[in-house]
């Protein structure tokens, strides 16, 4: 029951501030478009940084290839939008406007989020069965290689890009969303499955040697991660209205790897602060464009040698500030060869 | 037959780029337990110091002499780099967790990408031929002469890897830390000096594929290391990541494959193969082909 409430709360507050945001609460009062446009972006940043920690933070297995997941979710979800919609928005015709788009929306999500999953499951179970670091290599050229196939499928545009898109997504179902995947990471960390997560982070063969069936875990915990990528490819592409392939190439990857190691592998509140201050400090260095990435390679070097846990470390937010003393587990990866 | 034949000389062309490069991976994986990526990206700058060196050398037009100085060059200093890399990021945090050793290695990628973004420009340079060159049908079978090139000049540098580490008492220390690191250095070998030398050898092998790959697809770019790193890497696995015998087959193989997909199937597949075989290494022999089973412990 406070559960609902709290939850009625968050998206009566997120339709308040869309509103004040679109203009159409309080005729005047209006953002800038290019604000409301980076806000929207952070939400989806928000949604991929926090759904990757719960593979590469919480259960330490290192992937980069979560771009791959979005780019099947943006172009499944827009692909549906673009071909069914219309049919889909006769059926529910009774319904008022922000409803039946609503509903287009949800459904091109869920079937992003599906396929994403799909595609997770298929590259997560050779691949988790082995060590971490092999991980790493096979889910990037596993993301390359998602990009290559969609590049040369001709239905959805190839190498010209898919345009055309519908702008069904805005600000609130970005951050709807960025919410859900924020609950959606916390109720399953601070669940028994979770503990059995962390479990396999700090360390695998003790992990099994207490009964842990560690693939199988591994595997839940990368699908759910892909499915959410998905979601935020879904509404990376209703929210910008055409997707080209080079959007999701490994340096996305890379981008949101760097918003959660930033934060700290293993806090959602650290994730959340890597996505703003990863989208902040580019859209501040707009100028000094072709620099930013040696800025941000160079932060992530000099951030390993010098705090290895990122910011906030496995803390969330709220410890970070009140508890200075560390957390029973130490240090993100102290144990482990 | 004919066909076949040429296709498998310019897969074993391609193939021994891979297996130089792997064999960087394999060696710093042996001391070091770390997939260097910025393994691919030393070698992108091993072809872009190659192709500066022999626009400032090429007065006189292609000599045999200048290319020889060219890959000198480039191996040089390319070995500087790789060891500078291993100094200024991976020693402060080798004993750290194997995923910080992990996010820096995929950093110092980044960094090396985008500096050489900025310093070569985006846009790819054309590597000017180094030695004359000529072309020549064995039963059917065309061969030029940078194929040629490639395959023994990859071969002799194995050999000479070979030697160095079976032979030499740094290439015995070498085996020692990469059998044990902690053991040897209770032998008392230096194995701060040890790590240098692999990081140095590995990078002028990886320089040496960067001159040769020049000579051979004259189109350079400063994110053609990526591709060619990831591929290499591959071949290390397959061939058993640490073993030297095993990068150098894994190579050859990886290589040969991917010409003959190309060949017979479509040049669709050709970034596709790789990884479809590392798949299925992971899933059949984790080893690798010539790798031992390394068992884990707490």
């Amino acid at each position: 029951m406070k559960g609902l409430l709290a939850a009625g709360a968050v998206i009566a507050m997120l339709l308040l501030v869309n509103g004040l945001l679109s203009g159409g609460l309080l005729p005047g009062v209006s953002m800038s478009p290019y604000i409301l446009q980076v806000l929207c972006l952070a939400g989806i940043n928000i949604t991929l940084a926090v759904s990757l920690n719960l593979i590469n933070g919480f259960t330490g297995q290192f992937s980069i290839g979560h771009a791959g997941f979005m780019a099947i979710g943006a172009y499944s979800g827009a692909y549906f939008t673009v071909t069914f919609g219309d049919r889909l928005r006769s059926i529910f015709a009774l319904l008022p406007e922000f409803g039946r788009e609503s509903v287009v929306l949800l459904v091109a999500l869920s079937i992003g989020a599906v396929l994403a999953a799909i595609a997770g499951f298929f590259v997560g179970v050779p691949s988790l069965r082995l060590r971490g670091d092999y991980l790493a290599i096979v889910t990037l050229g596993f993301g390359e290689i998602i990009r290559v196939f969609i590049l040369n499928i001709d239905a959805v545009g190839g190498a010209r890009g898919y345009g055309g898109i519908p702008k069904l997504a805005n600000f609130f179902w970005i951050y709807f969303f960025a919410a859900a995947t924020i609950l959606v990471v916390y109720r399953i960390v601070h669940s028994s499955f979770g503990r059995t997560l962390v479990a396999i982070r700090e360390d695998e063969i003790a992990a099994e040697a207490m009964g842990v069936h560690t693939t199988r875990a591994k595997v839940i915990s990368f699908v759910v991660s892909s499915a959410m990528a998905g979601v935020a490819g879904g509404l990376f592409a209703h929210y910008l209205m055409y997707v080209h392939t080079n959007s999701f190439s490994f340096l996305r990857s890379f981008e949101i790897i760097i918003m959660i190691v930033i934060g700290g592998l293993g806090s959602i509140s650290g994730s959340v602060l890597g996505a703003v201050l990863f989208i902040s400090l580019t859209e501040g260095l707009r100028e000094f464009a072709q620099y930013r990435m040696v800025l941000f390679s160079l932060m992530l070097i000099v951030l390993m040698i010098v705090r290895p846990q990122g910011i906030l470390g496995h803390k969330e937010f709220v410890t970070f500030l009140t508890k200075r003393r560390r957390p029973i587990g130490g240090a993100p990866g102290t144990t482990g060869t | 037959m004919t066909t076949f034949l040429q296709q498998l000389v310019n897969g074993l062309s391609l193939g021994s780029i891979y297996a130089l490069i792997a064999l960087g991976y394999t060696m710093v994986y042996g001391v070091l337990r770390l997939i260097n990526f910025a393994h691919g990206d030393v070698y992108m700058v091993g072809a872009y110091v190659g192709y500066f060196l022999s626009r400032r050398l090429q007065g006189g037009g292609p000599s045999l002499v200048s290319a020889l100085l060219v890959m000198l060059g480039s191996m040089i200093a390319c070995a500087l780099l790789g060891i500078l890399i291993e100094r200024l990021a991976y020693r402060p945090v080798r004993r750290e967790a194997r995923l910080t050793l992990l996010i820096t290695a995929i950093g110092v990628s980044l960094f090396i990408e985008n500096v050489a973004q900025l310093v070569f420009g985006a846009d790819p340079k054309f590597f000017p031929s180094l030695a004359p060159r000529a072309d020549f049908i064995v039963a059917g079978v065309r061969l030029t002469s940078e194929q040629i090139t490639v395959i023994v000049v990859s071969f002799l540098l194995m050999l000479l890897l070979r030697f160095f580490i079976m032979k030499t008492r740094t290439g015995k220390a070498m085996r020692a830390v990469s059998f044990s690191l902690d053991a040897a250095r209770l032998m008392g070998i230096s194995t701060d000096w040890i790590i240098s030398v692999t990081f140095a050898l590995g990078s002028a092998l990886a320089a040496a594929a960067g001159v040769l790959i020049g000579m051979q697809i004259p189109k350079i770019d400063p994110l053609m290391g990526i591709m060619y790193g990831l591929k290499a890497f591959v071949a290390a696995v397959l061939g058993g990541i640490g073993s030297i015998p095993g990068a150098v087959l894994g190579g050859l193989l990886i290589g040969t494959s991917e010409v003959m997909v190309v060949g017979y199937l479509s040049s669709t597949y050709r970034e596709a193969i790789a990884f479809g075989i590392l798949i299925l290494v992971l899933i059949l022999r984790p080893q690798g082909l010539l790798g031992r089973v390394q068992k884990e412990k707490v």
